[in-house]
């Protein structure tokens, strides 16, 4: 596969690391009742979609970036790729 | 000898080779087919299952018959097919698949058993008794299957692998492959060509229809000149692109050197990948038989390919000239052979064809609405049954062309799930849309098979593929060629009792398909398995469409509705040893030397793997015989003097920036941010779920600036969850990491000496212990001006310090602090003894944090601190496992001459062994020079509060049951006076 990194253009995926869904990035808070069954699903629970996923991936053997892939999974067609910090930070900016 | 003039070959040159012991010869531009047929050798190999006499059907890779096992030793090859072997001088094969001689085979005895081996055979035979599986079944089908035999022995070639990248990639050089190249090279565009053969032309080589009204290879000849010497087209001959991947990346293998004895200084093979922004599928079609009874004794081939062996490669498959041919064909295209061969002087007995009003195009009788109904010969045709009208009769004839019609090589098209398309014209399948990304297919795998359609067709496809580039290309003149329909009528095998082979490499016959059907194996991939249909090596490329065809006309639907299975890479059997691409042995993986390397060996140190890095495990002196004795005398040189370690491996990441603090803080468990500059904290990292995963030190060495060190085996997932944590969680921390583990040399002096030692080669620093106290860090310069940093630090337990060098002076400190120490009893310790000390004092290394570990239970849960959020924090307080009352503790054998074995399981004396009853493990174990027993650390069940009881440790694996006292897990200096002093 090639992933469109948004820094370095196209990519080969042997350069990267996979890590998963990309909900990944909305890590619980830590404070109040709720806060253990929040990690607990943070942690265990991902999504796996046929389709269309967003998921995270590490530009290991390259910048280091973490990036937002969006992917569909049964055709592998990719539709983007974004840097994860912005996807974060856009992320904490809505929740604020 | 059946040589006919004419063909391909050099004949200015002679090649020897051998089959099965008997010596041949053949010219350069022979397979090993084609020269056993020029030899008069029909017979090449016996059939999977009945072991049937067999021969070529083929004259390319698609060949389900003549696999042999090519070269011999080490590189013996199994089922290679001869078809496609290149002749080179020296070659020795040998048939496959037989017991005694080839001639006479004892397993042919399967033949006669053939009803008890029908479809589903070993579903039905091999279900009971239960207790039969795996000592008779199991082993006697295992010597039953499979074809030819590896050698057993190391390869001894080297493999490679390559990367390339172009704009267009034409997959194929025939007609098609070759114009579409021509088009995309003419306009610039960089351009790959391959073919799986040795000579470009593709089928334009096995015709003897002119172009431009020469002979086609001298049309091939000219296009081929002009791409080599175009600087953007790279033609790669001997390469099959065996698989289409995702985003235009395309696998294929170049058999370099597979041509020659020996690959000298080549690699055998190269494993290519290559990235094409747009490819054009020109890999021509194949063509398909037409079953009949006794439809698979040698001498008895496709039409298209005893069309092949004549024209290019001069060669009929009899005896010699007076031996009568003939073809049985459904369509058009079976004719040409016809006529083919009586250009070529063959003694034709004629044409047979099931059409009614078959055409003729030549002088030559012609049997119209007649079928082959049968055939005689034990090891190679001599008669066949025509019957028309009712009416059979038996004639003499040596070699038989059967043409069913044609399949276009659909097969990279559908490697994406995409299914090919039914074609009534046609009568096949061609690419459907949906195929893979950027991939035209053109020619004949199109399904516009004539010369001149192709021809076209590849310049066309060319010219598209380019334009979505933004590159113009002009489409070349094309030679008149030859733009003849095929016609051809359904009909798909010759009904009737006897066996009627589909499928040449596993035996399966019009009987077995109809089985299939009436025991509902009824979809395609049930027909598939229930068979063997279409398995093996060459995955039915000759028999599926057929079978499919029977299937469909079993079940009165129609072939499209009967589907097709899913096509996956590779087209053609690519080797593990290419794949592995020269990853072998020690180039599995780099191996990682730390600065101090070469300086051990010259010590005669032994090594070990650890991670990716090789360490010095230990150094032995002259006269010491067993490595205890070294180790013991390493540990006991740091426990009374001075030792020197090299610990470059461990992990080290640079952080700064204004939030380094903050960031550590959730990083770590326990605080890093209150730290104070000039000083290290020891830390411990939780996975999210609570579990402990790494430790190491966190030194600040500036307001905004820490060094982090990780385990040696963790340097890489520790680094890439720090940059998860700064990016992806907390993408507002100003924080800035880097790994610095290579920048860095880093050497540990540990022993009560290590301070006198070291005050020798720093510049002017005060190293006392008011000055520069355990946990204490600094940047300072050693040995007049080099750069260093200083961390007191200690994993043994003793006075210690580890002090660090740019990597490059790694070498030369050892030996400065070697020299400089020698009155001081200086000694050089390896892993080993590194390992006896940390036991001693009860540090946790990787086999205490095994993942399935917590701070509590190695005794640190107070570094989980509860005043603020950190990775794994939340987790590590929930139900379970803050309620875990496995503690470390450690274990010393009562009978001091006992042994202490890692993995043995805890119990309490009296108690069953058993996991009902288990309390614990042990995590490691040593001999100590300083306790002068064997000790052992490990996870015990309310461990804290057992101090003093005697358990059992039991070893199932060996038998053995130890008693041993449980004591604190810190059996030296348990104050820790020798660290701080």
């Amino acid at each position: 596969m090639l992933i469109p990194h948004p820094l370095l253009g196209l990519r080969d995926a042997q350069e990267f690391t996979y890590l998963g869904d990309a909900a990944l990035l909305d890590r619980p808070s830590p404070e109040g009742e709720g806060a253990e069954a929040a990690f607990c699903d943070y942690v265990f629970l991902r999504g796996n979609p046929a389709g269309v996923h967003r998921e995270l991936w590490f530009h290991e053997q390259g910048d280091r970036s973490w990036l937002v892939v969006t992917r569909n999974t049964l055709t592998h067609e990719i539709l983007g790729a974004e840097l994860a910090s912005k996807v974060a930070k856009a992320l904490k900016g809505a929740a604020e | 000898m059946t040589r006919i003039p004419g063909g391909l070959i050099d004949r200015s040159q002679t090649l020897t080779f051998s089959f099965n012991g008997k010596r041949y010869t053949g010219h350069p531009g022979d397979t090993l087919a084609s020269a056993l047929l020029a030899n008069g050798v029909h017979l090449m190999g016996r059939s999977f299952k009945y072991h049937r006499p067999r021969g070529p059907v083929s004259a390319g890779s698609e060949d389900p018959n003549a696999l042999v096992t090519l070269r011999s030793g080490a590189r013996a090859e199994p089922n290679t097919r001869a078809t496609v072997a290149e002749l080179y001088d020296g070659l020795t094969a040998r048939s496959q698949n037989h017991v005694g001689p080839l001639g006479f085979d004892a397993m042919a005895v399967n033949d006669l058993l053939s009803p008890v081996f029908a479809a589903g055979f070993y579903y039905k035979t091999f279900m009971w008794p239960r207790a039969f599986w795996e000592k008779l079944y199991e082993p006697m089908i295992r010597r039953a299957a499979g074809l030819g035999a590896l050698s057993g022995e190391a390869d001894p070639d080297s493999y490679d692998r390559g990367y390339l990248h172009c704009d267009l990639l034409v997959i194929g050089a025939g007609a098609a492959g070759l114009s579409a190249a021509l088009t995309a090279a003419r306009a610039g565009a960089q351009v790959v060509l391959a073919d799986e053969d040795f000579r470009l032309g593709g089928r334009l080589l096995a015709e003897s229809d002119p172009l431009d009204g020469g002979p086609a290879s001298d049309w091939v000849a000219e296009v081929e000149a002009e791409l080599r010497a175009l600087p953007n087209v790279r033609i790669l001959t001997r390469t099959t692109v065996f698989g289409t991947y995702d985003h235009g990346i395309f696998g294929a293998v170049e058999r370099v050197a597979d041509h020659l004895p020996v690959p000298g200084t080549s690699v055998r093979q190269t494993l290519w990948r290559i990235t094409a922004k747009r490819s054009v599928l020109a890999a021509g079609a194949t063509e398909r038989h037409i079953p009949f009874a006794s439809n698979d004794r040698p001498g008895i081939m496709m039409a298209g390919a005893l069309r092949a062996y004549a024209n290019r490669w001069a060669t009929l498959p009899v005896a010699g000239p007076q031996d009568r041919i003939a073809v049985f064909t459904n369509n058009d295209d079976g004719h040409r052979t016809a006529l083919d061969l009586l250009a070529k002087g063959a003694n034709l007995l004629g044409v047979i064809d099931p059409r009614a009003d078959a055409p003729r195009f030549g002088d030559y009788q012609l049997f119209a609405g007649a079928q082959v109904t049968g055939t005689h010969g034990r090891l190679g045709l001599s008669s066949i049954e025509i019957t028309r009208d009712g009416r059979a009769d038996w004639l003499e004839c040596h070699a038989l062309g059967v043409s069913g019609g044609w399949n276009p090589n659909v097969h990279l098209a559908s490697h994406h799930r995409g299914r090919p398309v039914w074609n009534e014209e046609l009568q096949a399948f061609v690419p459907g849309e949906g195929g893979p990304q950027g991939l035209i297919p053109a020619g004949a795998c199109a399904g516009r098979g004539s010369t001149s359609a192709a021809l076209g067709d590849g310049a066309r496809a060319a010219q598209a593929a380019l334009s979505e580039l933004g590159i113009s290309a002009a489409l070349p003149r094309l030679p008149e060629a030859e733009d003849r329909p095929l016609r051809q009528t359904a009909f798909w095998h010759v009904p009737g009792k006897a066996r009627a082979w589909v499928d040449f490499q596993n035996d399966v016959t019009v009987k077995d398909i109809a089985l299939a059907h009436k025991e509902n194996m009824r979809p395609v991939e049930h027909l598939k398995r229930w068979t063997t249909l279409g398995m093996a090596t060459d995955q039915g490329k000759t028999a599926n469409v057929t079978a499919l065809a029977v299937m469909a006309e079993l079940t009165g639907k129609a072939i499209p509705e009967t589907g097709t299975t899913i096509f996956r890479p590779p087209y053609t059997g690519v080797s593990l040893s290419v794949l592995g691409g020269g990853d072998t042995g020690k180039d599995f993986r780099p191996t990682r030397l730390t600065p101090t390397h070469h300086w051990a060996e010259a010590q005669g140190a032994a090594f070990v793997e650890v991670g990716p890095w090789l360490r010095a495990q230990y150094f032995p002196r002259p006269g010491e015989t067993h490595w205890r004795e070294s180790v013991d005398r390493e540990a006991k040189a740091v426990r009374s003097a001075v030792g020197l370690c090299d610990v470059t491996t461990l992990g080290k990441i640079d952080v700064q920036g204004r939030d380094a603090g903050e960031f550590l803080n959730r990083v770590y468990s326990n605080m890093m941010g209150t730290l104070k500059v000039g000083r290290v904290r020891y830390g411990l990292m939780l996975r999210e779920d609570g579990h402990l995963y790494d430790d190491g030190t966190c030194a600040r060495m500036a307001e905004d600036h820490y060094v982090v060190t990780t385990t040696t085996g963790n340097a890489g997932l520790v680094y890439r969850n720090m940059e998860f944590a700064r990016q992806c969680l907390w993408p507002e921390l100003d924080v800035q990491i880097i790994s610095t583990t290579d920048a860095w040399a880093q050497i540990a002096v540990a022993g009560p000496r290590s301070r006198e030692l070291l005050s020798r080669i720093v510049d002017g620093f005060d190293l006392s212990n008011e000055a520069f106290p355990f946990m204490a860090c600094a940047s300072l310069s050693v040995c007049g001006g080099l750069r260093a940093r200083l961390f007191r630090i200690s994993f043994s337990g003793e006075l210690a310090y580890e002090v660090a060098v740019p990597a490059r002076y790694g070498h030369a400190l050892m030996q400065r602090l070697m020299a400089q120490g020698a009155d001081l009893g200086v000694t050089p310790y390896g892993t080993e003894a590194l390992g006896v000390l940390r036991i001693e004092k009860g540090h946790a290394a990787g086999a205490e944090l095994n993942g399935q570990t917590t701070a509590a239970m190695i005794g640190l849960g107070m570094m989980v601190s509860g005043k603020k959020d950190s990775i794994g924090a939340v987790m590590s307080r929930r139900e379970g496992l803050a309620e875990d009352s496995r503690r470390l503790v450690g274990l010393q054998p009562v009978d001091p001459e006992a042994k202490v074995v890692p993995g043995s399981h805890l119990f309490a004396d009296g108690t069953a062994q058993d996991m009902a009853h288990d309390q614990g493990w042990i995590t490691s174990a040593c001999f100590s020079p300083h306790v002068g027993s064997s000790i052992g650390l490990g996870f015990l069940e309310d461990g804290a509060a057992r101090m003093g009881e005697v358990i059992l440790a039991a070893n199932p694996l060996e038998g053995s049951c130890a008693a041993l006292r449980v004591v604190p897990p810190h059996f030296v200096d348990p104050e820790g006076e020798r660290l701080r002093g």
